[in-house]
């Protein structure tokens, strides 16, 4: 089941398009990574699928439904930050909650408002106000009002901004939590493309409003370039049976093993070239770079 | 609904800058209250220093209820300042502050949220209100105690009898409601428009102000648009305090010489009311929400 179907949709701005044509569907389940550079069109996008701005042209549906005929009953399924986390600086973390509790529909209790604050981390810091609070906290507490109400579709705008590594990776996993273990469907946008390749399961890319890329994270990646990883019991010996063959490039020998890129289809020839050199392999793991995908795309279409 | 206006309640009832109106009436009245109590007597003695010749007085001129009528005046024309400290701060503070993104994205319309912000901030404007009356009318009674109301209107005076007073005050707050509420209205109207708050705030203060001396000026051209001003008709609720007289220029008790003048400020200051509030609902709905 489509859980966003949006058909061709623009927006205008004066002589700005900063929308044009744009049609994607996001299936029940899937993590959604929407990428693009700054002013591609990502939070125009995004304010349209929230009603936030009304679509010059095209349209979207959530949940099956016209969102411009049905908003009020499937905003009620919708959680969502945009960009910022913009907050009232005289409340605090638990009244926030209270207060985005109250407007729903459905009755939410005081246990799980506590869970929500469990869940992002804000449980100690749940009666101070707001104005006492780091970027990163604000950006945590965001993403709790958007949880609250239990929602089966979360759209989170750049929902990393503001927080340091560890606060990145809570997100992550958070967002990895929710569609995996509770079945949500997330729509994320974000710059930190490293963060979207680790958990989305289908990546959209748009340049100066259009479509330029999109579908499931595996099959985007150029198989020509990806990452491999490879750790053995000498290391040292793996280098050099490495850097003697003519498939592999940016080698890069770390501590925990080694780096480089070589096309997908030529690891057997890996593996064949370790064994000749009775070399004892332990692990070859494969990553391909969203990074280089991304800047490919969007060059491509400067 | 009732969800949606207890939550701008609460908002309201939290910010610090809520208070600041309240504090300011608060101090306001307490200091001429306090300057009237040491030194009314002189007070009361230039008030009728020009009928003195002509006119006995006994009683207590300087009562409650005269403290109360002084103060209206005074008051009732700055309180619609600190009205629009909150009123025209509703949406456009929201917009500042980058929440309005976040209530709109809840499954209520933007008509159902700018209602519930107007209800509280009329809520807020009629509490200041209560307030007003509370400190000007029973803590002057509690401190001057009562009598008859003694007027000085600019060529006759009016005794109202102590048992013909409080409702007059009743009327004259019930009728100050619609004229707060009417720059709520407005103030609400400017803030539809920006996203910022002190645009909208100083916005409804000139705009009070710049009509307020359109009102009062007496210049012919001015006098063909004066009726359709709100502010032509705030200070209305004076005519609580007008009696009609009987063929021997007796007050009649219980009477009030031109009500049908506050019926015509009530009406106009209601189709304000309705014209200010429906144009900030058409605003809001059309608004793309950036910010």
């Amino acid at each position: 089941m489509s859980v966003i179907e949006v058909q061709d949709i623009s927006k205008q701005f004066g002589t700005l398009k900063a929308v044009d044509g744009l049609s994607f569907q996001v299936q029940e389940g899937d993590v959604f990574g929407f990428l693009g550079q700054n002013g591609s069109g990502k939070s125009t996008t995004i304010r349209m699928l929230l009603s936030l701005i009304h679509p010059s042209s095209g349209s979207i549906k959530l949940f099956g439904m016209p969102l411009n005929e049905h908003r009020n009953e499937l905003l009620e399924k919708v959680g969502a930050i945009i960009e910022r986390p913009d907050l009232y600086p005289y409340l605090t973390a638990k009244e926030h909650l209270q207060l985005f509790a109250k407007v729903r529909k459905k009755h939410i209790s005081t246990s799980d408002i506590n869970a929500t604050l469990e869940k992002v981390g804000l449980s100690n810091r749940s009666t101070d106000r707001v104005q006492t609070f780091s970027l990163g906290m604000k950006q945590r507490l965001g993403i709790g009002i958007a949880l609250v109400h239990n929602p089966s579709l979360i759209i989170l705008d750049e929902p990393t901004n503001g927080l340091d590594p560890q606060g990145i990776a809570d997100i992550r996993h958070l967002i990895q939590y929710l569609a995996k273990e509770e079945g949500k469907t997330v729509f994320v946008s974000s710059h930190l493309l490293s963060e979207i390749e680790q958990v989305a399961s289908q990546i959209l890319i748009i340049h100066k409003g259009k479509k330029v890329a999109g579908g499931a994270t595996k099959q985007l990646l150029d198989p020509n370039k990806t990452i491999v990883h490879v750790t053995t019991l000498n290391n040292e010996a793996a280098l050099n049976a490495i850097k003697l063959s003519d498939y592999a490039s940016y080698l890069l020998p770390r501590k925990d093993g080694i780096y480089f890129c070589m096309p997908q289809q030529q690891i057997p020839l890996l593996h064949k070239s370790l064994v000749i050199a009775d070399i004892p392999l332990l692990n070859v793991e494969t990553k391909n770079s969203l990074e280089d995908y991304f800047l490919q795309v969007t060059s491509n279409t400067q | 609904m009732w969800k949606l206006i207890s939550v701008e309640l609460y908002k309201i009832y939290k910010r610090p800058r809520t208070y600041i109106a309240f504090g300011a009436i608060a101090a306001l009245i307490v200091v001429i209250q306090l300057g009237l109590k040491i030194d009314g007597d002189a007070y009361a003695g230039f008030l009728m220093k020009d009928i003195n010749d002509t006119l006995s007085i006994e009683g207590k001129i300087l009562n409650g209820y005269l403290i109360c009528y002084i103060l209206l005046q005074l008051l009732l024309v700055h309180v619609p300042l600190l009205v629009a400290l909150i009123a025209a701060d509703m949406i456009s503070g929201e917009a500042n502050l980058g929440t309005l993104r976040l209530i709109f994205t809840t499954p209520y319309s933007r008509t159902q949220w700018v209602m519930a912000k107007f209800i509280a901030a009329s809520t807020y404007t009629i509490l200041l209100l209560i307030w007003l009356a509370f400190l000007a009318l029973f803590v002057s009674i509690w401190v001057f105690g009562t009598d008859d109301l003694f007027l000085m209107k600019s060529n006759y005076v009016v005794l109202i009898t102590e048992a013909d007073v409080m409702w007059r005050y009743v009327g004259a707050f019930v009728f100050a409601a619609f004229a707060l509420m009417t720059v709520t209205s407005l103030g609400f109207l400017m803030s539809s428009l920006a996203n910022n708050s002190i645009g909208p705030i100083v916005g409804t203060m000139s705009a009070i102000v710049f009509l307020t001396i359109l009102s009062t000026l007496n210049i012919p051209l001015f006098s063909l648009i004066k009726p359709y001003l709100f502010t032509t008709h705030m200070n209305n609720w004076k005519e609580f305090f007008d009696l009609q007289v009987n063929a021997d220029n007796e007050a009649i008790k219980g009477s009030i010489l031109n009500i049908a003048k506050i019926k015509n400020s009530l009406i106009v200051l209601t189709l304000h009311i309705i014209l200010f509030v429906s144009a900030s609902v058409i605003i809001v709905k059309k608004k793309d929400i950036l910010s």
